[in-house]
């Protein structure tokens, strides 16, 4: 008889722990963000803090940089005026959606591809980069292409919760694809010799590459990666709030200048061909 | 929920499977090694027991996170290729069995000076003292804090899914991002777990029942 009460008790703890988890998102998905936003005068974004050129925390101020890091303020400004303020919480591609849901986050804007399986849990913006993915391996490496990594024994290696390690268990199936939690690491595995290759966007991997002279990308882009900002369900206010600054920025030249800015020395990257 | 157990089923599984393996081998072997370690912390040479504590206290004292990171990159750096799996369990072995080493040597403490006297007077070796006379009664006082260690060791076992070890943890994170339904699944991780540690917390509760 004891016996059965530890049962039962310990099933009444786990279905009050699953009842939380799953009604604590009702009262952030009525909360409007917009005029929510527009009354604190700040938007709180979620960015990368690990992805050289994108968002990036540099190590002696202390502070997020990157073409994100600037577009975000610059919409932010946009949007709430002169006085407008950013807060950015740095997310990884695991942490993003979760953060987002539960209202920590108002955005994301941190190299995310609009993908469809995604764009039912979340809402997207028009894409703000057109990237693509491609390959950094070692200089001299007999890889040329991802053609090159589908068989067996080949290791890829890419980052949890990106797109890109689904695209390329798709594209080479029968390599097998490590992922790990951050560039960072995945950058070391790769230097350890634990994957032939590392996989994701071309962007990222430039900003790896010019970090890591001993290391080029290869095989051009093998997948088109559009990047949209993300805001919650039924958050349409919002969105289309978003929508209207990137446009404006994208007429009145601000975009272009930030592609400039931190595009325009990158080896390999065709401004022509990504300027709005 | 349902959805996911079903369409995510066999990741699960493979996640679950690698889980309990990896756990079994660093139970096996952290308890060896512990051991080991405790009869070296206990000896009456001088540089023996300082082999011992600066083993003991270099596993216990660095993160289990950066001693699993160390076996995955660093190792292959210089030595030899070695898997996720394979660094994480060595890097968990390697913990476990300072935790254990400390529990084991406590147990032998606890068995009165006496018994080992009275063994060498009947004239066993110091081996064969140990291997009769103290170690079984030391292994019987310490279950209780072994089987906390055990436990501890599955939960740690998680620390693969930071070194693309394909565990339980690891799959849980994969089909956390594939379907960004993450509470639902980590709750079923969760339960995973349970269905690991609860048997075995039974298990050295009956064990200690029936020895003490």
């Amino acid at each position: 008889m004891k016996k059965l009460w530890h049962w039962i008790a310990l099933c009444a703890v786990l279905l009050t722990v699953g009842g939380l988890a799953g009604c604590s998102n009702q009262s952030v998905a009525k909360r409007d963000v917009l005029s929510a936003d527009m009354k604190s005068k700040q938007i709180t974004w979620g960015v990368k803090s690990d992805t050289r050129l994108f968002g990036l925390e540099n190590i002696r101020t202390g502070k997020l940089e990157g073409f994100e890091i600037d577009l975000a303020k610059a919409m932010t400004k946009e949007i709430l005026g002169k006085d407008g303020k950013c807060v950015f919480v740095p997310v990884t591609s695991g942490t993003r959606v979760p953060l987002l849901k539960n209202g920590n986050i108002d955005a994301i804007m941190a190299t995310m591809t609009i993908t469809p399986d995604r764009a039912k849990q979340v809402d997207f913006t028009h894409s703000y980069f057109d990237a693509g993915q491609s390959l950094l391996v070692k200089k001299g490496s007999p890889i040329k292409n991802i053609q090159d990594l589908n068989h067996k024994g080949a290791v890829i290696l890419g980052v949890s919760g990106s797109n890109s390690v689904k695209n390329v268990a798709k594209i080479a199936p029968k390599a097998r694809v490590l992922q790990l939690s951050d560039y960072a690491q995945a950058m070391t595995a790769l230097k350890s010799k634990q994957g032939q290759a590392l996989t994701t966007d071309n962007g990222i991997l430039y900003g790896m590459a010019s970090e890591n002279p001993g290391y080029e990308v290869v095989g051009g882009n093998f997948t088109k990666e559009p990047y949209g900002i993300a805001v919650n369900k039924n958050q349409q206010r919002f969105r289309n709030k978003l929508n209207w600054a990137l446009a404006r920025l994208e007429k009145n030249g601000t975009y272009n200048r930030l592609l400039l800015k931190w595009f325009g020395n990158v080896k390999g990257f065709n401004y022509q061909e990504m300027k709005r | 929920m349902l959805e996911i157990i079903s369409s995510q089923w066999p990741s699960l599984l493979s996640g679950l499977w690698n889980t309990i393996l990896c756990s079994v081998i660093a139970l096996i072997g952290s308890l060896i090694i512990g051991t080991f370690f405790a009869l070296l912390e206990i000896s009456k040479y001088k540089v023996i027991r300082i082999i011992g504590s600066v083993y003991v206290e270099v596993f216990r004292n660095i993160p289990l996170l950066v001693i699993a990171m160390a076996f995955f990159l660093i190792v292959p750096m210089y030595f030899t290729k070695i898997s996720g799996f394979t660094a994480g369990t060595i890097g968990l072995t390697l913990y476990t069995s300072a935790f254990i080493a400390e529990t084991v040597r406590a147990g032998i403490n606890s068995v009165e000076a006496g018994q080992l006297e009275g063994a060498l007077a009947n004239g066993l070796t110091t081996g064969q003292a140990m291997r009769y006379i103290i170690l079984p009664q030391a292994f019987k006082v310490i279950i209780p804090p072994l089987g906390n260690q055990f436990i501890n060791l599955v939960k740690n076992s998680s620390v693969l899914a930071f070194v693309a070890g394909f565990d339980l943890m690891y799959e849980g994170n994969m089909i956390a991002n594939d379907t960004l339904q993450t509470i639902p699944t980590y709750f079923i991780v969760g339960i995973m777990y349970l269905i690991i540690t609860l048997p075995l917390s039974y298990y050295m509760r009956h064990l200690e029942k029936k020895l003490a």
